[in-house]
Order: structure tokens, then C-alpha cells, then sequence
């Protein structure tokens, strides 16, 4: 049994090890309470629908989500004829046709979010030099994941005294080197929700942030719940596997 | 393995098959009769335990590499369309990127518990030279699949680590042009690599059948470290072990469970989810955290040479352990003073990962080099000078007789009679 506390003992540093190689950047991201975290948290799908206007209204103008199929928003709770709807305020690039050319059509809910510019050059060209990255995987892609972007939507402030900010660029105070090129966005009741939440900045960034967490990982609720049932049964096999260890060994002694 | 002898089985095609073909006759011997020590405690588990990570790797691995595609325009794409599109696909990645990471823990506890119990001393030199191989095999594994997804890791890291071999002088250069398959990191490296990851798990697979056949000519060392001397120091290995190191992997597969399906990307680094991209550079470039303590050895020494001798060293050193440790007593139960050195080289090597995780600067350096010099002092010096001078404690006479305390009578009594498989 000793020998078992040291292993997993050695187990658990070794591990402390990776999260302290995550842990090692400077500015510090307050912890928000997702609805999402924990064992049994699953995506908070209004607050997930509301940032997916954010999105379509907002960051869409710049920020692309190539990787995500339009109907992949069926995961928070968009009927069927809702994501014809939704796809189909999309032109998509199709073809080539008989005549061999290319031409556009209504977006279909296979289709992927089509991007705002054709290639980065061309964001770069219309964002001052600055290439909006990709948002479907922004949530995954940054440490601190869904914190980090709610503290990045609420962290632009004027900067302090002694900084110079270069010109085009924003003082953010969670963002590395704080400057940034991408605006101060979110701005109050800059949206309007259709089930009548209050769109304040930090409602704003929550649900964008939760969204953002959906999109870059849309199994989340079926891992979770996969999860409880693969453990419970585990747990039940130890027991009955430890059961019947002992009352084997038992005849040894 | 080395005397096969014809068993009867009931079934007759079975005994058709064996007659022929005696490999019925083989498993029996080698794991119904197999003689384990009786007093092996569960870190005995960790062998049985990293093999099943072995299959679970091979067997996630093939359905990941039917969907994958190894060029650079289509890699990161294809290992998102996993995780959204393919059935099940988040979970066979989910479990193939911890995998790595369990894989790793056990086999770290598989060696930590040979060097406590001194596992690799004769006649058990080439079981444990074929385990410091399986392990050079494993790292280089888990590096090219690490390189797979090409994120800014997966390139950032691959560059750094190929780089690392031109370090040495004349050879140095053809051998990253070949690894490269060109003049950088491209898209030849990643073909190959991933040629490469297919290929090396069935290499660790035949490795490992080496390392079983070789454990099997001398059997399992115990926490005593000393011989079996007959049947009543033994249990047959089915059931008796087969049950013990069952709920053992049952318990390592809840660990695993937690990883996989409440913090599946805990053990990776945000940066591999981002599109590799040659023009920028991560703030900083840390390996996966298995091979933190070898990271921290190779930026401790100030020269490029010497840190790439002393990361590789640092395992080859290993093969050598068998002659470095001088002492006769196996396990660290009866050698007091090589007990506290035994723990103190487990910190070291911890403390040794942590500097790896930090920043190559300030007082994490230092700590670095201290740890990195410790390391190699305690194996080319400590070990062998311990075992001429240390007092070691006197040794029971046998195994039953340590664990029983009344002789081997009641042992062999129960040992006649072992439970009927159900």
C-alpha cells in the first residue's frame, strides 16, 4: 500500500510539472465560474447563442472560423430549418459550372463559415498590418483558454501614464506587450439580444467567450457525460477486481 | 521459453494446433505457470501496465492515422476534422495525446522501481539493457507524433530537437539534411516523420516481446531482491497475478479516464493549437513534459556539444548501470545508505523537469546545472563507490520465510492447491 501512495505520489509531481511549463506567463487571468466547468458543467446554450450573434455581428468582420461547419451549431440548441436560415445569409464561392466558371450560392448548413478576406495578405491590407487570427480554436489556443479571452474582450483600458502606444495599436492589459491591434469592440448594448438579456461589455465577453468555447470544442458535453459513465464503471470493476484479489490471495496465507 | 513441453488439452483442435504448432503449449508455460515471486507489491503492475499503454497507442494510433494526412497545407486541418467530424474522432485522439503522457508515467515508475529494487542486476543486464532501448525507441515515438498535428509545438519543437544533431561535428550536418529530407523543417519532415511513427510502435512491439522473453529466463526480481528458492516462494501467474495486476490497470485507467474526458488538454501546450508557421516563433519553445528533465540537461551546459552529449549521455549512461553499481544486494530494503541516495536522484530528477518547464535564465540555470551534474555524479560515482563501502543489511534466507515467519510448510500447503480457474 506504501508502495502504491509513493507511485501515484510520483505520478501526481510529474504532472505538477506539466502545469507548471503552462502556468509561466506573466500577467494574471482572474478565474470567471463558467457553467461549462466541472465534471458535470455543460455548455450554457443560451449564452452560447448569444455569442454566436456577437459573433455573426461583430468579430465576423474581421475574424474568421474556417475550421467550423455551420451546422455544427446544432450542438447549442438550433433547430434544423434555423441553420438552413443561418447558412443561407452566407454567399459561398461554388463551381466550376458547365461553363466552367466559378460562381456564388446561398451557404448550405455543411458549409464551413466562409472567411471575411480572401487570404491573410488581404486581412493584413484592411487591418492596419495586423492578421486577425482565427477563432476556431481560440478558446484551446491561448493559456488561460475561455478566462483569458473574457479578461482580453474586458481588458482594454487607456494606458498608463509612462506606456507609448504605437499608432493604430490599443493598450490591453491581459494582452502579451499590451498593445494590440484589434479595437476596444465590445461596446454596451452594441448588440441586441433577442431574449432580452442586458448586453453590458462583460455579458458580451462572457458569451462570446462561451461560444468560442463550443466552437473550439463541440463534443464537450458528450466527453463530459461519456466521462461520468466510463469512470462510475471503472470504479464498480475495481471494486469487484479488488474483491476478488483479496479473496484469492486470501488462501495463501 | 527455453523448454517446451507438450501439454494435453481438451479441446482437440487446440491439441491439433499445439502438436504442430506448440504455442498453446508456450502461453501456458509462460503465463498460466509463469512462477512470480509471492511477494511482489503493486509497482510490479507498471510492466503490465506500460505494455497495455503499448496496444492502446497502436490501437487508437491506426484509426488516427486513417483520417490523417501527413502533408503541411492539409495536417492541422485534418487532425481538427477528427475531433468535429469523425465519429468518435475527439475520443480516439483524446485518448491517443494522453496515452503518450500515461505511457510515459508508467514507464518512468517501471524504471524508478527497477533502480529501488536494483532489477538490473545480473543475471538480469540484457532485460534491462532491452528496457533502456525500448525507452530511447519510446522517446523518439512520442517526438515524431508530437510533430503530426503542426501546430507552432509541433514545428517550433521538431525544429529545435533536429537541429540539436548538428551539434556534432562533420556528421552533423548530413544528418539533419536527412532527417529534414531537405534544407528546413518542410513538408519531406513531416512525411517522414509520420512514416516513421507508423513504423516505430511495432519495433517497441517487437522490443517488448524481447524484454518478456528475456524476463522470463531469470523471472521477476521482488521487493526483497532475493532468489525464489523453490515452489513455496512463488504463485502461479494466472490468476494470482493476472487478477492482482488487473485491478492495478484498473485504477491506472480511472487516472487515465479523468485526463481523457475532464482535462484532455492539460498535459499538451495552447500553442499546438495554433497552424504552424515558420515566420513566428512561441515566446517560448518547451518540449512535452516527459522529456523536461532532458531539455534542462541540454540547456544547462553552456556549450552545444557537450548539452547534446549530456542529454544523450544521460540515458546512455543507463545501459552501463548494471556494472556502475558495484553492491551484490539487490534491493534498496537492505542497503540504507543507497536508500536516501535513491531518493534524493527521484528529486533531482523532478526538480530536473521543473528547471526544463522554466525559462533557460537566472537561478533556474543554476538550478539546472547543479541538478544536471548530480544526476551523472550519482550514477559514474556515488553508485559505484556505495557498493564498496556501504554496510548492507543481512539478507532473510528466502522469501516465504520473510513474508510467513513460520517457515515454508503452510506456503507449500496452500501452493498445491491453487483455485481452479472458473
Amino acid at each position: 500500500m506504501r508502495a502504491l501512495k509513493t507511485a501515484i505520489l510520483s505520478a501526481a509531481l510529474a504532472l505538477g510539472i506539466a502545469g507548471a511549463a503552462q502556468a509561466s506567463e506573466g500577467v494574471h487571468i482572474p478565474k470567471q465560474t463558467w457553467p461549462h466547468a466541472g465534471i458535470f458543467g455543460t455548455i450554457d446554450k443560451a449564452a452560447a447563442q448569444r455569442g454566436f450573434q456577437i459573433y455573426k455581428e461583430v468579430c465576423s468582420a474581421c475574424h474568421s472560423m474556417r475550421l467550423v461547419p455551420i451546422r455544427t451549431l446544432a450542438g447549442i440548441g438550433f433547430k434544423e430549418d434555423e441553420l438552413k436560415g443561418i447558412a443561407s445569409g452566407y454567399e459561398v464561392q461554388a463551381g466550376p459550372n458547365d461553363a466552367g466558371e466559378m460562381f456564388m450560392r446561398p451557404g448550405l448548413p455543411s458549409d464551413r463559415f466562409p472567411s471575411p478576406f480572401a487570404n491573410d495578405q488581404a486581412a493584413r491590407a484592411s487591418n492596419n498590418g495586423a492578421l486577425p487570427p482565427d477563432l476556431s480554436l481560440m478558446a484551446k489556443a491561448r493559456v488561460g483558454g475561455e478566462d483569458y479571452l473574457y479578461a482580453f474582450l474586458t481588458g482594454f483600458e487607456e494606458p498608463p501614464a509612462d506606456v507609448h502606444v504605437m499608432p493604430g495599436m490599443n493598450y490591453n492589459k491581459v494582452f502579451p506587450g499590451h498593445q494590440v491591434g484589434m479595437p476596444n469592440i465590445l461596446q454596451p448594448d452594441g448588440v441586441t439580444f433577442a431574449d432580452g438579456t442586458k448586453a453590458t461589455v462583460e455579458q458580451q465577453a462572457h458569451d462570446v467567450a462561451t461560444f468560442l468555447t463550443f466552437v473550439a470544442e463541440p463534443h464537450l458535453d458528450a466527453r463530459k457525460q461519456m466521462g461520468v459513465k466510463v469512470i462510475l464503471f471503472l470504479l464498480v470493476l475495481a471494486g469487484l477486481m479488488y474483491a476478488a484479489k483479496r479473496k484469492l490471495w486470501s488462501t495463501l496465507h | 521459453m527455453a523448454q517446451v513441453q507438450a501439454t494435453k488439452f481438451k479441446n482437440p483442435v487446440v491439441n491439433w494446433i499445439d502438436s504442430r504448432l506448440p504455442i498453446f503449449t508456450m502461453l501456458d508455460h509462460e503465463y498460466n505457470h509463469y512462477p512470480m515471486p509471492r511477494n511482489v507489491n503493486y509497482l510490479w503492475a507498471f510492466g503490465a501496465i506500460a505494455g497495455i499503454m503499448l496496444m492502446i497507442m497502436i490501437a487508437t494510433g491506426l484509426f488516427l492515422a486513417m483520417q490523417y494526412s501527413s502533408h503541411t497545407s492539409l495536417a492541422f486541418d485534418s487532425v481538427e476534422r477528427i475531433m468535429r467530424d469523425v465519429n468518435y474522432g475527439w475520443l480516439i485522439r483524446y485518448v491517443h495525446a494522453n496515452g503518450a503522457s500515461m505511457f510515459f508515467i508508467a514507464v518512468y515508475i517501471h524504471m524508478f522501481r527497477a533502480l529501488y529494487y536494483g532489477s538490473y542486476k545480473a543475471p538480469r543486464e540484457i532485460l534491462w539493457i532491452l528496457g533502456v532501448i525500448i525507452f530511447l525507441v519510446m522517446m523518439g515515438t512520442a517526438f515524431m507524433g508530437y510533430v503530426l498535428p503542426w501546430g507552432q509545438m509541433s514545428f517550433w519543437g521538431a525544429t529545435v530537437i533536429t537541429n540539436l544533431f548538428s551539434a556534432f561535428p562533420i556528421v552533423g550536418d548530413p544528418i539533419v539534411t536527412l532527417l529534414w529530407g531537405g534544407f528546413s523543417v518542410d513538408n519531406p519532415t513531416l512525411n517522414r516523420f509520420f512514416a516513421l511513427h507508423f513504423l516505430l510502435p511495432f519495433v517497441l512491439l517487437g522490443l517488448v516481446i524481447l524484454h518478456t522473453a528475456a524476463l522470463h529466463v531469470c523471472g521477476s526480481n521482488n521487493p526483497l531482491g532475493i532468489d525464489p528458492k523453490g515452489p513455496q516462494d512463488t504463485v502461479p501467474f494466472n490468476p494470482y497475478v493476472t487478477l492482482k495486476d488487473g485491478f492495478a490497470v484498473v485504477i491506472f485507467m480511472i487516472i487515465f479516464a479523468v485526463f481523457v474526458f475532464f482535462m484532455p488538454n492539460y498535459m499538451g501546450h495552447p500553442d499546438n493549437y495554433i497552424p504552424a508557421n515558420p515566420l513566428v516563433t512561441p515566446a517560448h519553445i518547451v518540449p512535452e513534459w516527459y522529456f523536461l528533465p532532458f531539455y534542462a540537461m541540454l540547456r544547462a551546459i553552456p556549450d552545444k556539444l557537450g548539452g547534446v552529449l549530456a542529454m544523450f549521455g544521460s540515458i546512455a549512461l543507463l545501459a552501463f548501470l548494471p556494472w556502475l553499481d558495484r553492491s551484490k544486494v539487490r534491493s534498496c530494503k537492505f542497503r540504507p545508505v543507497y536508500r536516501q541516495f535513491f531518493w534524493i536522484l527521484a528529486i533531482d530528477a523532478l526538480i530536473l523537469g521543473y528547471a526544463g518547464a522554466m525559462p533557460a535564465e537566472g537561478s533556474w540555470l543554476v538550478i539546472a546545472r547543479i541538478g544536471t551534474f548530480y544526476y551523472f555524479f550519482h550514477f559514474l560515482v556515488l553508485l559505484p563507490v556505495l557498493g564498496k563501502l556501504e554496510r548492507t543489511r543481512p539478507l532473510p534466507n528466502s522469501i516465504s520465510e520473510s513474508i510467513l515467519k513460520g517457515g515454508g510448510s503452510i506456503a507449500a500447503g496452500a501452493h498445491a492447491k491453487p483455485m481452479e480457474k472458473a
